[in-house]
């Protein structure tokens, strides 16, 4: 032993890479936070009456935002750069959507916490899936390979497979888990399948490699390219919920645990645009001829599948989980437009998303009550009177979906029509204001529902002696809540600091320094 | 062996898989199923490494089957919480939720 450490000090000393670790910070904290919770939890009493578990989450998801910042202004002085030998890439587009995805995982996790408790589920587990989850796709967000891409992938779709199963005793939530994971796994199965075909195609799995090679080379037969990008195409469209790999959303939207939905449609979704938008728009920039087409019509069927099929629900939640298909819809324009212009307005989009379906959905969890069942049309009959602000705050989430002005929806929806119309997509851009007038109507139906007069009377007084007493708000959801329609109002006063700062965040590929 | 028997083994393979997904109605053969897509992939990976003479090909196939280890572990749990709620594994009559 004495003398092995001897030799070791001889030896010279060994050459070990680099890593800068705090450029890693974001992921870190939130992994390292995920462990230490899960340990914590493990020895802690179970069932305390404050909800502690939700605020470590918190200050987690809070601490990573936190991490962003110097990192934002150093990518602003030295410019963007990569790290662990270039395949880890930091620049303004990555830290964007780091800040999206937290700031989604804090407000599922207020909803989280009353519903757990209204359920009887309490435990750290769902925290720490969440909080894992969403370490998955800040690595989507700033993956510079695509072996790291598949990994943030994975990590974000497993423990999302198991949150959507976490309400054990609903026949539904398993129900969901299995949709969602047997999808799930076939649709990650492609995306690899056309990893392969681009490294086969390239000969490298690193982004800026293969960019660098589709730059420099023509290939004399792109066969293998082309079914690489269609299979890469159906991996990232199944994640962001796209007509026709959309199958499984209103299953699994509706069978899941409501504050799970509101983390699925606003970190998931970010997650799978950042991935989409970095490997797309960014690598295969120079090909767009050949994949902009398929993402043209892949948007078209979402805006209109998602539309309208959400218009003919009687269920809000599984109507709530077309309309989600709309709004990827929506972010594939600025994807589809493949420029500048077109990657901030999908930005602004997401960020703006993040916040009114979080809302929405949180909404509804409180609506669902115990056993998480109460989401049909009927069961919002004269909400407006029983519950007045939670009816309000509704209403502010919907019209900001419908793209109402003064609210977020509105601009989102501007800016991704602006930047087709740059592209001279001019029937993309009038499918989606058809396809907005139409799930319009969907927002409508709900509203009236709630504030729904005369004839509605006799229905609502039913529904109050069935629905028994008046609805809890617990105090972490009503503090979301109030969170969610500042920032949508908000947003939709004064959009210039964010819109700015979406257009600062264009992505960039850099290879590693040596 | 030429590059082309490798990959035509591997989308054989792959087609098998997708037919399973697609048509069996047992839980866990839909999982072995989808085993057997990301072992399709894995030959791939290794075929185009051996062919480029990189090695980012084959590092590639050992984080897959972590990963294919990973999933297949969430996967058998989600269907055993099925069976303890249903007495049944059978894929087709999990549809409480359509439309």
């Amino acid at each position: 032993m004495v003398g092995l450490l001897a030799q070791a000090g001889e030896a010279a000393r060994l050459d070990t890479p680099e890593v800068e670790w705090t450029a890693l910070a974001p992921v870190l904290v939130m992994i390292g936070g995920a462990v230490l919770l899960m340990v914590v939890a493990a020895l802690a009493p179970r069932g305390s009456r404050v909800g502690w578990h939700a605020i470590v989450t918190i200050a987690v998801a809070v601490a990573a935002i936190a991490t962003v910042v110097p990192q934002w202004n150093r990518v602003g002085d030295d410019g963007p750069f990569s790290v662990v030998a270039g395949s880890v890439g930091v620049d303004r587009f990555s830290l964007f959507l780091t800040v999206v995805i937290c700031a989604s995982v804090v407000i599922a996790t207020l909803f989280t916490d009353g519903y757990l408790r209204r359920e009887g589920l309490e435990g750290a587990e769902p925290y720490v899936l969440m909080l894992l989850s969403a370490s998955g796709g800040l690595i989507m967000a700033s993956a510079n390979d695509l072996i790291v891409m598949f990994l943030g992938l994975e990590i974000l779709s497993i423990a999302v497979y198991v949150l959507a199963g976490m309400h054990l005793r609903r026949v539904r939530s398993g129900e969901a888990a299995i949709k969602y994971f047997v999808l799930g796994a076939f649709s990650s199965a492609f995306f690899l399948y056309g990893v392969a075909m681009v490294y086969g195609a390239t000969g490298s799995t690193n982004l800026v490699e293969v960019a660098d090679f589709l730059a420099r080379n023509t290939l004399a037969d792109s066969g293998l390219l082309v079914a690489g990008f269609a299979l890469l195409l159906v991996g990232f469209g199944f994640k962001v919920a796209a007509v026709p790999f959309h199958s499984w959303t209103p299953d699994v939207y509706q069978g899941s645990p409501t504050p799970i939905v509101s983390y699925m449609a606003s970190g998931v979704k970010a997650a799978g645009f950042a991935g989409l938008l970095r490997v797309f728009v960014v690598t295969f920039g120079d090909y767009r001829l050949d994949w902009q087409p398929i993402v043209y019509w892949v948007a078209v069927l979402s805006l209109l599948v998602g539309a309208v099929l959400a218009v003919v629900q009687t269920d809000v939640k599984r109507a709530m989980a077309y309309s989600s298909i709309n709004h990827a819809g929506f972010i594939l324009m600025g994807v589809q437009a493949a420029s500048d212009r077109g990657v901030s307005a999908a930005l602004f989009y997401l960020a703006a998303y993040t916040f009114m379906v979080a809302g929405t959905f949180g909404v509804l969890t409180v609506v669902g009550r115990r056993g998480d069942g109460h989401h049909q049309l009927s069961d919002y009959a004269g909400l407006g009177r029983r519950e007045p602000l939670l009816a309000l705050a509704l209403v502010v989430f919907l019209l900001a979906q419908a793209g109402t002005p003064l609210t977020s929806g509105f601009l989102a929806k501007f800016y991704v029509i602006d930047a087709a119309i740059e592209s001279r997509s001019f029937w993309l851009a009038l499918v989606a204001m058809l396809s907005a007038v139409i799930s319009a109507f969907l927002y409508l139906r709900i509203i009236l529902a709630m504030y729904g007069s005369s004839d509605d009377a006799e229905t609502a007084d039913g529904a109050a002696a069935t629905a028994g007493p008046r609805l809890r708000v617990p105090a972490a959801a009503g503090i979301a809540l109030v969170i969610a329609v500042v920032a949508t109002i908000g947003i939709g006063l004064v959009p210039d600091p964010l819109s700015e700062t979406a257009r600062d965040a264009t992505p960039e590929l850099v290879a590693s320094g040596d | 062996m030429l590059l082309n028997q490798f990959l035509i083994l591997s989308a054989v393979l792959f087609a098998i898989g997708v037919y399973g997904v697609i048509a069996r109605r047992n839980g866990v053969a839909v999982l072995m199923s989808i085993e057997l897509i990301l072992n399709a992939v894995n030959i791939n990976l290794v075929a185009f490494s051996a062919m480029t003479g990189t090695l980012a090909g084959q590092v590639f196939a050992l984080f897959v089957i972590a990963i294919a280890a990973a999933e297949v572990g969430v996967g058998l749990a989600i269907v055993l919480v099925i069976y303890r709620n249903r007495r049944s594994i059978d894929l087709d009559e999990v549809d409480l939720m359509r439309g």
